[in-house]
């Protein structure tokens, strides 16, 4: 099982949800974030003083899925979110040990 | 005898016949019963009918009054509280309204019980006496040095609206903080040891800055002195004493919520339509003066600010505007009865332009760390209006002086403008001295700021155990 955890520009959020649940996700995390890679911040005035802001808002959206879906999983999140330019976001894939479904106590792959 | 020729007959015919007529109807004479009594009963009417009038006018005042006196409470709370609660840290947003509403409490009881008397009742040039004390004689006819058309409890309790709001706006100095216990202490001491004072004053019957009979005659006609003045200075000097919030300058801290301020904004320029025009102290053709006044400077100053601002950072902010628009107002504050409407509109636009610079760059320069611009705009935006009243106040608006005498400078009373900066200077001394002396016997004994882990932590959690929002449940 492979973790998939994607940073997006919020305005893209609603078109990688869709795509999604297109490839057959139903499962997902949303947070709220803060952050930036090589993209820069904006300025603002406070009393006369310009300062820069260079935390900007984001959404981060946490996947688990089977091994087989990864790829899948990885085309529906670039296709929706892609603009070519900086400020796009990150993707990262890592392992799972373990997924238990707290209804019924299911392990493993059934769990997702 | 000459013999009667025919003119003399016709003549003492015509003057027979009223005589006759008077003989046969006496109703008619002038000093009879009936005129008499028609005479008694027509200034019977003419009685009732001033009484009637003078009620009417009194009903109008009294109700324009009542009005006015809510009106200015809506400037505390919610709308100081908004302006001010907008501008800190979301964590100290209940802390910093809190601030606002416990004047709204305590001032108005400090003032029923003492206030009111050391203010308004009769002493010397600089205090009023203790005959009014818990509200004594201060009943519901009119008290003819304070509004001859109103009773005197609607004097007593619009101008308690004033002396909650005065100390209210140094909360803004030392927002974020203060300790709660402490603020509480030391406002209330402030509001008798230097509100009242400087109330009496310039207001009081035989206060030494009366405009009417006072040593030093002062103009301030809603309390750009006694309100803005005191408030501003004293807030520069407590903060200087508390010293700057942790991180400031070095960190940024802008307001959390430009909405909450804009809205409490709004509020204050509506609620000084009461705050201004109601010191008229009726529904009178001044008040309407007052009010056109504190509107156009409100206006102007908005625009200032908003031009100084668009040339020094190229773009013209919400808070800019907002600041703006309060700076006329305060600066507004002394003039609003005596001054015609483009006065008011050239008042505006120059406080508006001079506390930015305030703001924008002394403030940086000088170090002071005045969170909420309370010196800013209230004591420097307070101390140019007053010197700017005594320029522009003219007799055709308000003959204060009486009737064939000059007001301000521009009629030719050029004197009123050192009066004027007597009263400021006074206000500044006792505003200053005052505050040190409070600051430091409170510090001693309760101490006056949280320390470093409660302003981290926020003042909402450390002083009342609460959090503003919770967006969570």
């Amino acid at each position: 099982m492979l973790k998939i955890e994607a940073i997006l520009q919020p305005s893209k959020l609603d078109a990688v949800k869709d795509a999604l649940l297109e490839a057959g996700i139903e499962g997902m995390t949303i947070l709220e974030a803060r952050g930036h890679g090589r993209q820069k911040g904006h300025t603002e005035f406070y009393r006369g003083r310009e300062y820069t802001v260079d935390l900007l808002p984001k959404v981060k959206i946490e996947l688990v899925v089977n091994d087989e879906m990864k790829e899948k999983t990885v085309q529906a999140i670039i296709g929706a979110a892609r603009t070519g330019r900086i400020g796009d976001g990150k993707i990262f894939v890592s392992r799972v040990d373990d997924a238990i479904r707290i209804r019924n106590d299911e392990r493993g792959e059934t769990a997702l | 005898m000459c013999r009667p020729t025919l003119k003399m007959l016709l003549l003492s015919a015509v003057l027979a016949f009223p005589a006759t007529a008077l003989a046969v109807a006496p109703d008619l004479g002038p000093s009879s019963p009936a005129t008499q009594a028609q005479i008694t009963a027509l200034q019977q009417a003419v009685k009732d009918a001033q009484a009637a009038s003078a009620a009417a006018q009194s009903t109008g005042d009294n109700a324009w009054m009542l009005v006015s006196a809510a009106l200015v409470l809506l400037m505390t709370g919610p709308g100081l509280a908004l302006f001010y609660g907008g501008l800190v840290r979301k964590k100290n947003i209940l802390a910093t309204m809190m601030q606002s509403f416990a004047m709204m409490g305590l001032v108005t009881i400090i003032w029923a019980i003492a206030g009111y008397s050391l203010a308004f009742g009769e002493g010397n040039w600089f205090i009023g006496g203790l005959q009014h004390l818990f509200l004594r004689g201060v009943g519901l006819s009119p008290n003819p040095n304070y509004g001859p058309t109103i009773p005197e409890q609607t004097f007593m309790v619009y101008q308690l609206m004033f002396a909650i709001i005065t100390p209210a706006l140094i909360t803004g100095a030392f927002a974020e903080r203060m300790k709660f216990s402490a603020m509480a202490v030391f406002l209330s001491l402030w509001s008798l040891a230097v509100y009242s004072p400087m109330a009496h004053m310039v207001w009081g019957i035989g206060g030494l800055l009366n405009a009417t009979g006072g040593r030093f005659p002062s103009l301030d006609f809603a309390g750009g002195t006694v309100v803005h003045v005191t408030s501003g200075v004293s807030a520069l000097v407590t903060c200087i004493y508390l010293g700057k919030r942790i991180g400031y300058p070095q960190t940024n801290m802008p307001p959390h919520s430009m909405v909450l301020s804009f809205i409490g904004a709004c509020l204050l320029w509506v609620g000084w339509f009461g705050f201004n025009a109601g010191s008229a102290l009726g529904a009178s053709s001044l008040a309407t003066s007052a009010f056109i006044n504190t509107h156009f400077a409100a206006a102007a100053a908005a625009l200032g600010w908003t031009v100084a601002e668009w040339i020094h950072n190229g773009k013209p902010t919400a808070l800019g505007a907002i600041s703006g628009c309060v700076a006329g107002l305060v600066a507004i504050t002394p003039a609003s009865g005596f001054v015609q409407p483009f006065a008011a509109l050239a008042i505006g636009l120059v406080a508006g332009a001079v506390c930015s610079f305030m703001v924008f760059e002394v403030k940086s320069r000088l170090g002071y760390d005045d969170s909420l611009d309370a010196f800013g705009v209230h004591g420097a935006g307070g101390t140019l209006g007053a010197l700017l009243t005594g320029l522009f106040a003219t007799r055709a608006i308000n003959a204060a002086f009486g009737k064939d005498a000059p007001t301000g400078a521009i009629d030719g009373h050029w004197g009123q403008i050192l009066n004027q900066l007597t009263g400021v200077g006074i206000a500044w001394g006792i505003s200053i001295v005052g505050t040190l002396v409070l600051l430091f016997v409170v510090d001693k004994v309760i101490g006056l700021r949280v320390s470093p882990e409660q302003e981290w932590e926020g003042l909402d959690l450390s002083q009342h155990g609460e959090e503003g929002y919770d967006f969570n449940t």
